[in-house]
Formats: C-alpha cells, structure tokens, sequence
C-alpha cells in the first residue's frame, strides 16, 4: 500500500483485469495467483497460452510455475535482493527504458548507485537462486513490452513489505511499463473488499480517500463535513491495538467481522489481549473464536443479505445487492453501527440512513476518488476510481502520462534479512499462504460440505530432504514449533517446495498456524511478518 | 461494411459470421454447441442454413458473411434439416425431463419442443451410463450429453485446465477426465465452467438439486464475498433461500468464469450455525438485570434482545472513553463488510469516540 504511494502517489493496482490479456510478459512475485486470485490466474494462463512469457519468483513451485518461462525459487525474505539484482542487469545492460525514465521519473541516479553492487552473483548467494537464471529473467522482463507485474500478500506480509513494493516499483519504472495497457505494477488484495475498507478510512491514519487525520487543511474539511472536532493523532494498527491490550492501554474493542484470534499474528499474545480488555463486542455471521472471548456479540447479515458496495482489487466499486432476508433477528452491518451511533451521540440525526445508497452519497461527497460514484450510476455496472465527478467515466488505468505524485520516485533500497532467521533450535522457515478451496480463517467455507471434502485439513508442505532425516513420510503427524508456540499438522513430502522451507495456510482453526508466526511490523505499512517465521518440526507418534 | 440479405431482408454488417450478424439484427437461429463465451465449432448442425449458390446447407455460427450473400434462416429445407438433426439427438436421449433439474432451461428440450420433435424414427443402440455423483459440487449424467463439447472447450479456452476430454470413439466416446477417473483425482479445479455452458442436464451443481427449476427462481447479480477479484454472479433465490450462484456473462470482471468458492461456496448462507439472536456474556446479564437470562446454545452466553444488546455495547464504549480517554477504544473494521459499512464504522470511531484507532485485519 504505502510502498507504492510513496513511488506513485497512489498505493492501488495500476492496471485492469481485463489488460492483463495484453500482457506480452509477466512478472509474478509473492502471489500463488491461481489459487489466491482463481479468476486472474486463469487469465494469466490464457494469455501465456496464447504465447506471452512468464517469469514466476516463489518459493514453491506453485501451479504457474509450471508453465513458467523461468521460475525463480527465492529463499523467503529475500525478494529486494531478487529484485535489486534484476534492475541491476537491466541497466548495466542498457535494456531499459530511457525516455521513460528521463521524462518521468527522478532518483534513478541513487537507485543505480544502490543496485549497482547486487550483481548476479552476489544475489544468487542472497537468494539461492542461480546466477544466469536472474539474468535471463531481467533480459526477458525489459525486452517483452508491455510487461505486468503481479504480486500480493506474499511480499507486503514480510517485516521489510513495504521496502519490496518500492523496489517492485522501481524495476516497472525502469521499464517504462507504467501507464500503459498490459502493463502495470499490480498488487492483488487478498479479501473481497480490502481495497475498499482501505479507500473508506478504516486506517487509523486517513480519513476516507487517504487524507490524512494529521494534515491540518484536511481534518478541518472533515470537521466540517461530521461537524464536529477530531482527533488529529493517527490511531493504533491491529497489531498495534492488541500490544495496547496486552499492557492496559486499551479497554474496549468494538471488531466487526473479523476473527483476530485465526488470522492475527502470534495468537497467544492475541488471545491473552483480547482476555484483558474490560469489554469485547464483537459483531459477526458465526460464532466465531473471537466471539467465544466477547461481552456482547451482534448477529450480521451477510453479502447476500443486504445492499451495499464491494471495491475490487482494480479499484472497481461494483453492487453488492439484497437477496434475501438476513436469519433470524440478524441485521445488516450499517444499521447495527446507526443504532449504536445514535446512542453515542445527542445528533441522532446524522446517523438517521435509509439505505447504503444514502451512506455512499455522503461517503463521496468527501471521498475525492468516490466524488462520482452513486449507487444509482452502479446499476449499470462497476466503476472504477478515481471516478472525480458524475460524468466521468472512471479510471482503467493510473499513472498515464503523468504520476499522482508527478514524477515517479525510484526508491533506494537495500535488501533486508527477515526479523527472524532459521537457527539451530529452529532450523526451517516457516512461510504461509492460502489455498483454492478454503478463505481466511475459514469461517465461511467450513460451512460448505463439499469444500470440506476437496481440502479436509491442513497438511503442512516439507521438502523430502527435510522430512527424511526427521524420520517423517507423507501423511504423518508432526509438531511444528517456533519461540511463540506451537501446532500440530499432518505433512506433506512435495519437492514443489524449497528445501529448507515448509508452507502452512490459516485456514484452519484446529492447526492455528498463527501460533507460529511473528508479531514483527514493517515499520512503515505495519503489516506483520505472516510470511518467515523460524520453526523447528518434529514428528509426533511412534 | 458488407451488404446481404438474410431472409429477403437487406442488411448491412462489418462482418462477422451469420449467426453474429442475424442475431444483431433480430434474427434467431438455433444453436446447441455454439456458446457466446467460447470460439465457434461448428459440431452440432443445428444452426444450418442455406446460402444461395452453395449446394449443402451451412453451418451458421461459422460461415462468414460476404458481399450480396443471399440467407435464408426458416425454409422448410432449413427446418427439415434442422428436425433431423434433433430426431437423432432426441434418439439417443433419456426422456426424463420431468425429473432432470435442467428442465425449463435445457437448449435442447426447447428446440425439440420448437421443432416438434415427438416420436423419433430412429430406433438404435442408446448410452446407458450410471450417475456419476462421486464428486463434490459436480453431478455427471453422460446419457444426457449431445456431445456438444462445450465444456470441454470452456476447461481449455476459459480456465485453461484440461481437466476433461473426450475420450473413445465412435459410438462409445464419451466426455471425462483422460482416464475416466472422478473429477477430483484429475486436475480438475471445480470452477464449474463446464456446468455453466452444458446446454442439457448433463452436467448440473450437485448442491442445487432438487431445490427449484429456473421458472421458479429469480435472479440477483451480484459480488462475490470471497477474493480480491470481485467477481460478478447471480444467486439464484427461490422462497427466501438462495439455492444456486449462476454465471453472470456481461461484466468486463470475470466474463462468467467463476472459481470453486464463488461458484459453490454460497451455504454457509443458510448454515444452522449462523448467529440469529444477540448474545451476552451471561455475567454481564446477570449485573445488569440480576437474573440468569435466556440460555443460548454457547456456553457462558444469554441470548438477549437487540435493545439490552446496543445500551450494553454503548455503555461500554463509553465507559472505556470516559475512563480512560477515547484512544482507550480500538475499533476493527472489516474486509468482508461493504464500503457503507467501513465507512460508518470509521465514522463511528472518529466522530463518536474521538479515536483514530481505526483499522481491518488483512492489510492487503
Ligand atoms: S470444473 Fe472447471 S476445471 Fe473441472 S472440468 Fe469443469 S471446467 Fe474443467
Ligand atoms: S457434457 Fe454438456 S457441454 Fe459437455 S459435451 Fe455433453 S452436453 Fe455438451
Ligand atoms: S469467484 Fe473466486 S476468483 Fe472470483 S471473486 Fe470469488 S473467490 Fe475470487
Ligand atoms: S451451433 Fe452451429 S454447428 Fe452447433
């Protein structure tokens, strides 16, 4: 997110869906697109059918890997050097793009000198990944135009996330592949309408449409609109705000439809914080772990049971609408917080909304990017932002002819080591992810039989090299431990995986992979490290 | 622009093949293997039509237009041809519609209608399969197949799979998996794409069985739940419950193409797990009404009423707010909920609280 603000000026994925058939490369770090993003990933192999190339760098050798031009096995946290290494042989080759970058970036002079001492060799000792094939890669992203870059959770969740998405952005830049169809720096948001929590204000830094609660012009606009005063200090991050529990800081916690005690990092350490808050009201479809821990829970309505907006990963907001009634007494999310709203306040009035279409309406008028968007306008399809005013049409791609910033910002950066390393005591590293047949925690596609059937449990990926000396074959049971905790999860031996690595997903409860994973934040984006955490694996039985 | 007649009427097009051209100028002809998502085969012969000057009829979907071609669409040659064609399709078809779920929405049981079809004077050998219902998500009922090989076309050209194929030949060729195997031994990924284009009932959503014929349910597009993608669909709805997701073909998102989550994983919809009542921690029910409340099905909880339920939850955002200051409150936005939603909360926590302490779990 941050990452690409600061190289842009706007964090959103650059490009549309339906470009990436014009693709005539593709570049795919950090994202199992096929199973995470199914309907794009089918895309990118339609078009690498139809002959466009594709450099996959991941870990494992997920299923694009297969028909990958190139597949990169990078060691986990190592993806700044991968991709310092290949701005290094594009420009020591003289393969990028001149004009684009005399025209229309700045920095490129600071990053040249950075990159200028990743050379293949010393990348392949950083990454493991061979010399020649680092090269192949950089000379077949710089001479396929235009090229897509892909990725998503696999490179913002690391400690050093938001560094990894400027050095992405640095190696489109120099490409020129920005602004262009079948190009793009393309970050694909793991959830439904991620892209849209974050484009209506649930940071604690920025109101809606990323304007900062900090910036004195624009909380005055704020506080005209809301008339009243507002706090000028950014808020707390999840990460952050259960750190605030766990000390006393924080009292009470309002969590609407999420399920922190499955999919937060480190969740012993959650577990105890949410334990110690005087009151938890947690607001859900399920029962849901988190629930189990709540003062008060509030029964949901879920997608199909109420109108509103999802904003896609292109930045398109689309309809979602009412099919049915929600079960029971349960109530849709926006009336739940009205009603509590007007018990917080003496204006009842300002939170009096007949429908989310009403909601919206006031949500753009504030919102720059949304200040054409109407409910009324979405019945005729999706539109993507910015959408500045009423007749225009809405925006395909960013960044045309000119940044959001102005210029784009190459960013220096150099590579930096996970916040935990493999050691003695804890040899392997953990990295985690998701699956085709299961969502988030789980909550959902647990419920449906079939589901259930494809994917019945978590089986942890472990190289043969690594299980044979462990004493594990395929289907045994082994203990998995890290220095916060520990599961139990059924292997299996797949040479689809790096030695040296095992691969776990969150998806389910009883294997709480969380347990495992490490609090650290990346300093800026304060995403936690989900993705390297070190674990040592024993087998369980006899 | 090119210049032609299609039954007598003169018409211009840029060009395309007749079954585009006439159907952009309000023209219908049949179809069976020919799908709008999928590139022509020209299989079936039940769009045949004749051209002027060409001695055989033409298959429609993929005879190209040219300059002064003169179409006729409805001649009796044209109808004849046609009504053998589904004589021979009909012949080797159960005659089960009363049960088949595709009834009311089979292409073929319309055309056979259409063409009056009733006896057929072809009395040969017919495919006995049995139900194939190992799968999930997937029921397989190959007598029904007319051989179309749309979904074999759509697990190639729209999902790029090749799970399935036709295997054998002759009289004795038959979709599958390249061994015959269930679906989920194969590479097979359960997007449904095939489901979707299966013009007859050969291939229908295991899960929807049963539950209603599309004359009796009503249609609402909508977005999927689950990914970043935000694919379109349509639930499919009959008698407040949703009993099928449908492919919704016009949207530059996904085009109709749907992943397994998408496509089948709409019941925990109507799970008996889902929360109906709000619930309260049982000790706090007992502080504030000095009774032991209603009991709910989870331990350590009451069930209470909507009222009791919000003047707790403010009392105890407030209580935090007056005790310990507003940033004592952390609130969690979600991911899942809509942009109304995020919004409001967001709002809530700004304006009610006076907290920035606003944020959702997936940063990404
Ligand atoms: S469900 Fe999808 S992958 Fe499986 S056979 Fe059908 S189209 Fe192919
Ligand atoms: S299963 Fe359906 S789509 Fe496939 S060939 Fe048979 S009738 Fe056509
Ligand atoms: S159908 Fe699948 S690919 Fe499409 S939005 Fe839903 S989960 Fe994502
Ligand atoms: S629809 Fe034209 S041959 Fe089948």
């Amino acid at each position: 997110m941050s990452g690409l603000g600061t190289s842009f000026g706007s964090g959103a994925m650059t490009n549309s869906i339906e470009d990436l058939a014009k693709a005539k490369a593709f570049f795919i770090i950090g994202s199992n697109t096929t199973e995470q993003h199914p309907v794009i990933g089918a895309g990118v192999k339609r078009a690498v059918r139809g002959g466009a190339k594709l450099i996959v760098a991941d870990p494992r050798r997920i299923e694009l890997a297969r028909m990958a031009t190139l597949h990169l096995m990078q060691r986990p946290g190592s993806d700044i050097a991968l991709l310092n290494g290949l701005c290094h042989v594009i420009i020591r080759e003289g393969l990028y793009d001149k004009a684009f970058v005399a025209d229309r970036t700045e920095g490129f002079e600071e990053m040249k000198t950075t990159v200028e001492k990743y050379t293949p060799a010393y990348v392949s000792e950083i990454t493991g990944v061979p010399a020649d094939d680092i090269q192949a890669a950089a000379r077949c992203y710089a001479t396929s135009k235009p090229a897509a870059i892909l990725y998503s959770m696999g490179i913002t969740q690391h400690a050093c996330g938001h560094a990894t998405v400027m050095a992405i952005a640095n190696l489109a830049m120099l490409c020129g592949n920005l602004g262009v169809e079948g190009g793009g720096v393309n970050p694909l948001r793991g959830q439904n309408n991620v892209q849209g929590s974050c484009d209506m204000g649930a940071l604690p830094d920025v109101f809606p449409g990323y304007q900062k609660v900090a910036d004195p012009v624009l909380r005055a606009k704020m506080e005209k609109a809301w008339g009243k005063t507002l706090s000028d200090k950014p808020g707390l991050t999840v990460v952050e705000m259960m750190n605030a529990a766990h000390t006393g800081k924080l009292k009470a916690m309002y969590i609407m439809g999420e399920n922190p005690l499955v999919t937060d990092p480190d969740l012993h350490h959650v577990e105890e914080a949410l334990k110690r808050l005087d009151f938890l009201v947690i607001q859900d479809i399920f029962f849901t772990e988190t629930a189990a821990l709540a003062d008060v829970i509030l029964p949901a309505a879920a997608f199909a049971e109420k109108d509103g907006t999802f904003s896609n990963t292109e930045r398109r907001v689309q309809l979602v609408r009412k099919a049915v009634e929600p079960p029971g007494e349960a109530k849709p999310d926006w009336q739940i917080i009205s009603a509590i709203a007007r018990r917080l306040d003496e204006d009842k009035e300002s939170w009096e909304y007949d429908s989310p279409a009403a909601i919206m309406a006031e949500a753009a008028a504030i919102t720059p990017q949304y200040a054409g968007i109407s409910h009324k306008r979405l019945e005729n399809g999706g539109i993507q932002w910015p959408c500045p005013s009423a007749d225009h049409p809405g925006t395909k791609i960013l960044h045309v002819g000119k940044f959001s910033r102005g210029l784009g910002k190459f960013m220096a950066v150099e590579s930096i080591p996970p916040a935990e390393l493999p050691d003695a005591e804890y040899p392997l590293t953990l990295t985690t992810g998701r699956r085709l047949q299961h969502y988030h925690s789980g909550s959902m596609t647990h419920q449906v039989a079939g589901l259930n059937t494809l994917l019945p449990e978590e089986r942890m990926e472990i190289h043969p090299a690594d299980a044979e000396p462990l004493g594990l074959a395929d289907g045994d049971m082994a203990s998995i431990t890290s220095r916060r905790g520990q599961v139990k999860a059924r292997v299996h031996l797949t040479d689809r995986i790096k030695p040296g690595v095992v691969f776990m997903t969150f998806h389910f409860p009883e294997t709480a992979v969380n347990l495992l994973t490490i609090a650290a934040l990346d300093p800026v984006a304060k995403i936690p490290e989900y993705k390297v955490a070190a674990v040592r694996v024993t087998r369980v039985g006899s | 622009m090119t210049t032609l007649t299609i039954n007598g009427k003169m018409i211009e097009a840029p060009g395309g093949t007749i079954l585009e051209v006439s159907q952009a100028n309000g023209i219908r002809i049949p179809t069976l293997c020919h799908h709008p998502a999928l590139a022509p085969k020209g299989a079936c012969r039940v769009c045949l039509v004749e051209v002027k000057g060409s001695r055989v009829l033409q298959p429609a979907c993929t005879f190209p237009i040219s300059e002064g071609m003169e179409v006729q669409t409805e001649s009796p040659k044209v109808r004849a041809a046609r009504k053998f064609v589904l004589e021979l399709l009909l012949s080797d078809h159960p005659k089960d519609c009363m049960t088949c779920e595709m009834c009311g929405n089979c292409e073929l049981q319309d055309l056979i209608y259409e063409y009056g079809v009733k006896e057929t004077p072809f009395v040969g050998e017919q495919h006995e399969y049995p139900l194939d219902d190992r799968d999930p998500f997937i029921i397989r009922d190959m007598e029904k197949c007319i051989r179309c090989r749309r979904c074999i076309r759509a697990c190639d050209e729209i999902q790029a799979v090749n799970a399935i194929t036709m295997i054998n030949r002759g009289f004795r060729s038959k979709v599958a998996t390249s061994f015959d195997t269930r679906l989920q031994d194969s590479n097979c990924v359960f997007c449904g794409q095939c489901i979707s284009v299966c013009p007859t009932g050969a291939l229908t959503e295991k899960d929807s069985h049963g539950l209603g014929r599309a004359w009796q349910t009503t249609k609402v597009t909508t977005t999927c739940p689950y990914c970043g993608v935000g694919c379109n669909f349509d639930l499919n709805v009959r008698d407040g419950k949703v009993v099928k997701v449908t492919s919704h073909w016009n949207n530059p998102v996904n085009k109709g193409a749907l992943c397994v989550k998408g496509r089948f994983g709409w019941q925990f919809l109507h799970s008996p797990d889902r929360l109906t009542k709000p619930l309260m921690k049982s000790s706090l029910w007992k502080e504030r009404k000095g009774t032991e409340g209603a009991p709910s099905r989870y331990e350590g909880f009451v069930e209470t009423d909507w009222e009791t339920a919000l003047d707790a939850v403010a009392e105890g955002l407030l209580t935090a707010k007056s005790e310990d200051g507003p940033d004592a409150v952390g609130i969690l936005a979600s991911a899942k909920c809509t942009n109304e939603e995020n919004y409001l909360i967001q709002k809530l926590a700004r304006r009610e609280i006076g907290t920035n302490n606003v944020d959702h779990c997936a940063r990404l």
